[in-house]
């Protein structure tokens, strides 16, 4: 479980991205952040790997304060999955995939037969294990993406907008295998979009966010259906529906 | 032409000490710039300073430094360690420039990635900022290499042994032959490193070559 206890982010020249934000997300489900840019979303998601301070406030993990913990070790400990996967360009798949377990000190072996698992489990053919990213589609990239967060088996995922640039087909598919993925695995999943449709797809629990990490709404996605709080989610859920 | 082929010995022998003065200056003004630039990537507030600074050694004269530099390192001026010294501070004042390019190349989603998979500053250097400056670093090492090879010949000057002596020398006796061969070798040393840096930066970057 994470917990945002009443996190505030304000940048040296006086920018405020996050104010008094407070959420939690529960274990073994998925919590989408949703909200157009400078809502924060992406500023929320940075501060449970300590990517961001907070600069008041707290966030808990099981109970434990990150900010107590250990960067590095903190991180290897959370997968991330970036917008157009983030895939180190000089690495083959294999070896990004195998990322992870390399920083921990897994051998080679090791590593590639477990890299080797994780392509196949999302849905490549293990004959992309030797390209590199550049000869990848963007949908492919991204699977190599999740597969590299997947690596150390993490108990949280972290997600920032990693299907906004792909087509739509692309995308649907790759939302069935996050949802595969989450229940085989059980995995914690935040995960930060604009698209509301992937929000109420993914999201047990889905967080409606505007400028300066205000929320405007928590709920299930068939509680923001029924019954939106503002005319701001009733339009970002009419708009999903086009 | 009846000189060439009477003096082949002696230029040829002089082609290898003009290469054992070019390549380690080479690779020392890469060891000491790659760290500079790395700095000057980091340290926004050290940027300036140390980028003009380094940069403005390029306008000292050569035979100023050939002077200079021994008499602070307490060796003596024609010692092969005074040219390789000087050399590789034109050297540096050449690539410090590019190499803080070559960091500032380096996609910021990338480095962000290796953040947040948990990489320390120091191993990230090594695996992901190092070798992903290479393809901007070589450009530059390109320059200093033909701009070193061709500085080595300063040295006969000061009476340190190089291709350049065939110019000193030729000279002095009026042997134009001799000035030509000093020339033209200069000129294939310089072609011949310059592709073989580039062989290396395509060894150091399988990733480029295999783009569809």
């Amino acid at each position: 479980m994470i917990e945002f206890q009443r996190v505030s982010k304000t940048y040296p020249d006086g920018t405020v991205a996050v104010e008094d934000f407070s959420l939690v997300a529960p274990s073994r489900q998925t919590t989408v952040l949703v909200g157009t840019s400078g809502s924060g979303k992406t500023t929320v998601l940075r501060m449970v790997n300590r990517m961001v301070e907070p600069t008041t406030g707290h966030v808990l993990w099981d109970g434990v304060d990150v900010a107590t913990m250990n960067p590095v070790k903190l991180r290897r400990s959370i997968g991330y999955v970036l917008q157009e996967g983030g895939l180190f360009p000089h690495w083959t798949v294999l070896d990004n995939i195998a990322t992870v377990p390399r920083l921990e000190g897994a051998t080679r072996q090791d590593s590639a037969r477990r890299a080797s698992e994780l392509l196949e489990m999302v849905g490549l053919d293990a004959s992309m294990g030797s390209r590199y990213p550049a000869q990848l589609s963007g949908g492919q990239r991204q699977r190599v993406g999740v597969a590299r967060a997947l690596a150390n088996d993490p108990l949280l995922l972290l997600m920032d907008e990693p299907f906004g640039a792909l087509d739509p087909l692309v995308r649907r598919d790759l939302h069935v295998q996050v949802k595969r993925i989450r229940e085989a695995l059980g995995t914690t999943i935040i995960m930060v979009t604009h698209d509301m449709h992937e929000a109420m797809t993914l999201g047990h629990q889905v967080v409606v966010m505007q400028t300066g990490g205000r929320i405007v709404q928590t709920g299930a996605p068939e509680e923001l259906l029924s019954s939106p709080a503002t005319d701001f989610v009733a339009d970002l859920i009419n708009v999903s529906k086009l | 032409m009846n000189w060439v082929s009477q003096n082949m010995d002696l230029a040829l022998g002089l082609l290898l000490t003009h290469l054992s003065l070019a390549v380690p200056a080479i690779v020392l003004a890469v060891l000491v710039a790659v760290p500079l630039g790395w700095l000057a990537h980091r340290k926004r507030r050290v940027r300036g300073p140390l980028l003009t600074g380094v940069g403005l050694l390029y306008a000292v004269p050569s035979l100023a430094l050939f002077i200079l530099v021994p008499s602070l390192f307490g060796f003596s001026i024609r010692s092969s360690a005074n040219i390789i010294i000087v050399l590789a501070i034109y050297g540096v004042a050449i690539l410090v420039r590019t190499c803080a390019d070559a960091f500032d190349a380096v996609p910021a989603d990338v480095r962000q990635a290796a953040d947040a998979l948990g990489y320390s500053t120091w191993k990230r250097f090594w695996s992901v900022d190092l070798p992903l400056s290479v393809p901007v670093t070589m450009a530059g090492v390109r320059v200093v290499v033909v701009s070193t090879v061709s500085l080595v010949t300063v040295g006969s000057v000061i009476g340190v042994q190089s291709l350049g002596t065939l110019f000193t020398d030729g000279f002095q006796r009026g042997i134009i032959p001799e000035v030509l061969t000093g020339l033209v070798l200069t000129v294939l040393l310089a072609v011949a490193m310059d592709v073989l840096c580039v062989l290396i930066e395509r060894a150091l970057t399988p990733w480029n070559r295999r783009r569809a």
